[in-house]
């Protein structure tokens, strides 16, 4: 299929950046989006063009490195990540504009790479347990009920991508936080940090300029993990109930 | 000797977002309460002149003999007061936020999941508030008088005339009409905003039980509210 594609470009975080427009012709549905900007690297470089810059490490929907918005949503049309969006999603003719996440506090590095350390800032904040290194314990030593177990697995699958605050309309993390917060708020070892972890991550958050949540649902809508709203409820249900912040 | 340049991080709850949402949350189901009791007591317009007059005063007289006449009222109207002053600065403070936390706009971005609702917060918000200067000084302070209502009746001496002599005036009742539909979908996002806020929606059931209320709350109060002026303008009540 041939198609046009209209890709964010921008040498670096303090210059000036545009949409560049880009024919590609005989395009396999059965690429990858990312092989599909891989052609079109391998055609600027041959034509002694600069490539487009963009993320990806696994290119199998786990590290959470890719991460485009293409046509107005966050990894696509579908709901995986970019790197598992196959071209069968578009048809022949199509026009697709692709643009890097666009948040205050994911600054952008060069053409669709942003920098989202501000999200492992968060972790470091308070989204961890404190156990000493050393032999692992016996895993069943301490018993966890299904439940809660299948809800601490199913939060743990957030991959940090970014794509909840790509697509919030007020750059909010709440879901990315919520996820960890659940997650780590179901274990029994996530217990003895878990007020002071809500309040820490969230004053970090706010420290790095994301957005306040409404509530709107377009986080969830995007993640290709689905994570639900309700671990934003849990979020705020943890920091109402928090009485002591360290 | 200072040795951090950096500016020193929130340790506390106070002041966060999820703080800010919380204070809206709050305030805002403080005016729920207050909505379906006003709308409660409107509906006695159907039941005529006396009954409705009757409950006018009886807001004056609520709390008597233990509280002064107009005592329980005047305290009401200032926790209601301060709610709204709570409740917009943390929308203005949010609002402002939400703009800083996205400098650069996508040239292309589509709504997938948002509700028309939510889409209107901010600005049925804005206009809810004008509505509401607007209504209080037609029908608290009676300082715009619409229709005759004013001149027939101030609002202490006969509260049903004035309303019925003004909402024959078609546009006002456009006005209000046109205010409860934003009434409507303020609250149908609100109320499952707030619980969402408040933190008990945890559950995917949760979640689908909030919404229905929040749609029906939404529906009874918005509805409840545009009966009165409208059957005073086709002349059911008169
Ligand atoms: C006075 C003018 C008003 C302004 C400027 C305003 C603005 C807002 C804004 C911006 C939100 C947040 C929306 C969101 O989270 O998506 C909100 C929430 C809310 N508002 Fe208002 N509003 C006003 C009046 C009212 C009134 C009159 C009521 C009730 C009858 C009300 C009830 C609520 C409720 C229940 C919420 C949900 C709180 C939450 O999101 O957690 N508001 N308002
Ligand atoms: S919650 Fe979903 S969208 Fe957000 S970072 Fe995690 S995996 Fe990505
Ligand atoms: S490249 Fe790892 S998730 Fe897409």
């Amino acid at each position: 299929m041939n198609l046009t594609l209209k890709i964010w470009r921008q040498d670096g975080p303090n210059d000036a950046g545009a949409l560049v427009t880009y024919p590609i012709s005989d395009v396999s549905e059965d690429m990858s989006f990312l092989e599909m900007l891989d052609v079109l690297n391998e055609q600027l470089i041959l034509d002694g063009k600069e490539p487009v810059a963009f993320d990806s490490d696994c290119r199998e929907g786990i590290c959470g490195m890719c991460s485009l918005m293409i046509n107005g949503m966050a990894h696509g049309p579908e709901v995986t990540t970019t790197c598992q969006l196959h071209m069968r999603s578009f048809k022949d003719g199509d026009e697709i504009t692709i643009e890097p996440w666009r948040a205050e506090a994911f600054p952008l590095v060069k053409d669709l790479i942003v920098d989202r350390s501000s999200f492992d800032r968060i972790i470091q904040a308070g989204g961890y347990i404190s156990v000493n290194t050393g032999a692992a314990p016996e895993a069943h030593s301490v018993p966890v009920s299904k439940p809660a177990a299948d809800r601490a697995f199913n939060t743990a699958t957030c991959i940090g991508c970014g794509a909840c605050v790509a697509a919030c309309p007020n750059a909010s993390a709440m879901l990315f936080m919520g996820a960890k917060v659940t997650h780590l708020g179901e274990l029994p070892q996530g217990q003895p940090e878990r007020d002071a972890r809500v309040i820490k991550m969230i004053n970090e958050h706010d420290a790095e300029g994301f957005g306040g949540c409404t509530n709107i649902g377009e986080c969830a809508a995007a993640c290709p993990k689905e994570i639900p709203l309700d671990v934003i409820s849990q979020l705020n249900h943890d920091f109402r109930k928090a009485k002591h912040a360290h | 000797m200072a040795t951090r340049t950096l500016p020193v991080k929130r340790t506390g709850k106070a002041g966060s977002t999820v703080f800010l949402k919380t204070l809206m949350a709050v305030t805002g189901i403080i005016f729920v309460l207050f909505v379906l009791a006003h709308m409660y007591g409107n509906l006695k317009l159907f039941f005529g002149e006396q009954s409705f007059n009757d409950y006018s005063e009886g807001l004056r007289t609520l709390g008597e003999p233990e509280l002064p006449r107009h005592g329980l009222l005047t305290i009401l109207e200032i926790i209601l007061g301060v709610s709204v002053v709570l409740h917009i600065y943390s929308a203005i403070a949010l609002w402002k936020r939400a703009q800083h936390a996205r400098p650069v706009r996508y040239t292309v971005k589509k709504r997938v999941a948002a509700s028309i609702s939510s889409k209107w917060m901010r600005w049925g918000g804005v206009f809810l508030a004008l509505f509401i200067v607007w209504h209080l000084l037609e029908f608290t302070l009676v300082r715009i008088n619409v229709g005759s209502g004013g001149q027939v009746a101030g609002i202490t001496q006969n509260p049903y005339e004035l309303v019925v002599h003004s909402f024959q005036v078609w546009w006002l009742t456009v006005i209000y009409l046109v205010a409860m539909v934003a009434l409507f979908m303020h609250l149908n996002h609100g109320i499952w905003s707030a619980s969402q806020t408040l933190g008990w929606t945890s559950t995917p059931s949760a979640r689908v039980k909030a919404k229905a209320i929040a749609l029906v709350v939404a529906l009874v109060v918005s509805i409840g509210f545009a009966i009165c002026p409208f059957f005073v303008l086709v002349g059911v009540i008169s």
